[in-house]
């Protein structure tokens, strides 16, 4: 183990304790909105481990994983309307309502992030390149005009969740338990990303970006390996979605529109590409930037343009190349 | 249903694409020459329609503005080329799409500092004021018709530039090998410059020109901009005759598709689904359009081979 590679070690035990350590402060100091914040840090983490896993490892740079993030959003609050309203989502053949149990929407939303992940990965997979960062996106726009006009679902306006759906055992009502499960569910993914990435398909995946021909004369096709990688990316991105909605009480289109998947690029870029931890340094930095500028000038989106742009043009890597050291293998 | 309505309809879908076609030439012939995406393009037809609503306020006269729209623009565009832009050429996409959103931020913040939170709005010219009759017995906006008109001889004389001029000899020189040219003495950095200018004056005029037809605010370029990167994938990115043929085709695919999906689904379900499921469809038209030309043609129409 290199130096460099104990100092990323490090540079992750620090963003993680310090994630988990700012809400139990704020509970202490009764600021509850800190840990409101700190959920959506670690949500917003959720979503960009996701993505890190299609951008980072595999190279496919989806412009369009706002399509994912909306849609695991609008399971949690079309499951939460007809739970609400006793009514059905399909009346027939099959009868299926609404659920007011997280795992239930949970499950849903990582079904239905894979399957449209399935179904826009088989076709944007052909092309490559810039070509492939437009098709997603031009998917993502399909599934937010089609959210605009569905009526039934509020349509421009969204809907509201007027009650967080429940878990077993704990009380997801309260801020701080919320928190932590969000906690949980981003630690899980950062080690399923982890151990994915170590494995056989992981050695595939990098391959597959960096020289796919190769991979090709191994005998392993890279189009099924990228795919694949695809659909688990969106699946992470999906279940950040239902809990951002579970979180705001509410879903609205903005949550499949291109600038949150820009947003989710930055997170990841902001981080450093391809660092397993880049994600939460990326989305825990863009919050604390968010809030902390807003409050202090009306201007803060001028600030954080142009701090990402001196990120862009001097300081690759993102801040765990910073801190860690530039990665091994570019 | 008469044949003026559906002329009219058409004539409002050739409108839309030769807007888009102004706008999808910067970012086509951008990408085509240096490999570049611009995700800031819409950010500098916000600008161009921005100074001609402000000039065209301050002084009275809609064309001075929409000189102005043209020209500011085109000094932004070299503005954020030499400062930021050319450090981009050679870094990969990822970054390019990441620093000219941060652009966006800081274009849009920008904006909002000089010309406040209310939109402006700008007045059509009074000689392009009246309606010109349409065979068929309808009538047809003139300002809309000037704008087709506009747009159809930018494109002729982009065309002629392209193909005719020294300079458009360089562009050209540029796309099919970056390094040679400069081996041979062109200076490419003021030849970048150039040909990011042009752009962003061409999304400029689009901004002053569609200025008139509806409110000049911030965030007014993303939608725009997102339906030219539609516009140039479709037509291939960097040709410039695949960004003109894709922009009519979108265009009128968007226009008509707005116009008859709800009524032909109104021929056998309820009207209010039928305007829902219509009016959904319709939004989604031109993304089913480029999805189903991708599938098939994945470089585009009109494919280039840019390096």
């Amino acid at each position: 183990m290199g130096p460099e590679h104990r100092r990323e070690l490090i540079v992750n035990a620090v963003l993680a304790l310090a994630l988990l350590a700012a809400p139990l402060i704020a509970v202490t100091l009764d600021e509850p909105f800190y840990v409101t914040l700190a959920s959506r840090v670690a949500i917003l983490a959720l979503a960009g481990v996701g993505l890190n896993l299609a951008l980072g490892a595999g190279g496919m740079v989806s412009f369009g994983h706002a399509a994912f993030f909306g849609l695991g959003g609008y399971v949690a609050g079309i499951a939460a309307l007809h739970a609400f309203e006793d009514s059905h989502f399909i009346a027939w053949p099959l009868e299926i309502g609404g659920s007011e149990h997280m795992l239930v929407i949970w499950g849903i939303a990582m079904a239905a992030s894979a399957a449209a992940a399935l179904a826009i990965g088989a076709i944007s997979l052909r092309t490559t390149g810039v070509y492939f960062i437009m098709i997603t996106l031009a998917f993502a726009q399909m599934i937010y005009y089609f959210a605009v006009s569905l009526p039934t679902y509020g349509g421009e306006d969204g809907l509201s969740i007027y009650l967080r759906a429940t878990l077993p055992l704990v009380d997801a009502d309260d801020g701080l338990t919320f928190f932590l499960v969000c906690y949980a569910l981003l630690a899980a993914a950062l080690y399923f990303s982890h151990r994915l990435i170590g494995a056989r398909f992981g050695a595939a995946l990098l391959c597959a970006r960096m020289n796919p021909e190769r991979l090709a004369t191994l005998g392993i096709a890279p189009y099924p390996v990228k795919l694949t990688a695809f659909v688990l990316s969106a699946m992470m991105t999906g279940l950040a979605g239902a809990l951002y909605a579970e979180l705001n009480g509410f879903v609205s289109p903005a949550m499949l529109s291109w600038q949150r998947s820009g947003e989710i690029i930055i997170f990841v870029i902001l981080g450093g590409v391809g660092r397993l931890f880049g994600p939460v340094a990326g989305a825990a930095l863009f919050i604390l930037l968010e809030s902390f500028l807003g409050g202090w000038t009306d201007r803060w989106q001028l600030v954080l343009g142009l701090i990402l742009l001196a990120v862009v043009l001097f300081a690759r890597g993102g801040v765990v190349g910073l801190l860690a050291g530039r990665a091994r293998h570019d | 249903m008469s044949a003026a309505f559906l002329i009219e309809q058409l004539l409002n879908g050739v409108q839309l694409g030769v807007m888009l076609f102004l706008m999808a030439a910067g970012l086509t012939l951008v990408f085509g020459v240096m490999g570049l995406i611009n995700l800031a393009h819409g950010s500098l037809y916000m600008t161009g329609a921005f100074f001609c609503a402000w000039i065209a306020g301050a002084t009275g006269s809609f064309w001075l503005g929409l000189a102005g729209g043209f020209v500011a623009a085109a000094a932004a565009g070299a503005l954020i080329e030499v400062l930021v832009i050319r450090r981009l050429y050679e870094r990969d996409h990822l970054d390019q799409v990441l620093a000219t959103f941060a652009l966006i931020l800081i274009f849009s913040e920008l904006a909002r500092w000089i010309f406040g939170d209310r939109p402006l709005y700008l007045d059509i010219p009074a000689v392009l004021g009246g309606a010109v009759p349409l065979p068929g017995g309808g009538s047809y906006s003139a300002y809309r018709l000037a704008i087709i008109g506009v747009g159809l001889a930018m494109a002729a004389g982009l065309y002629l530039l392209i193909t005719k001029t020294r300079l458009g000899m360089q562009i050209r020189a540029g796309e099919s090998d970056r390094e040679m040219i400069g081996a041979l003495g062109v200076d490419i950095r003021t030849l970048y410059t150039a040909v990011f200018a042009l752009g962003a004056a061409l999304a400029g005029l689009a901004g002053g020109l569609v200025g008139a037809l509806q409110s000049v605010q911030v965030g007014m370029g993303e939608p725009v901009l997102i339906l030219a990167f539609v516009v140039i994938i479709i037509g291939g990115i960097g040709s410039v005759k695949g960004a003109l043929v894709a922009a009519i085709l979108v265009g009128v695919t968007d226009t008509l598709g707005r116009v008859f999906l709800p009524q032909l689904f109104g021929l056998f379900l309820p009207p209010s689904e039928a305007t829902s499921v219509g009016s959904s469809l319709a939004a989604m038209a031109i993304y089913l359009l480029m999805a189903g030309v991708l599938a098939f043609r994945p470089k585009g129409l009109f494919p280039v081979d840019v390096q």
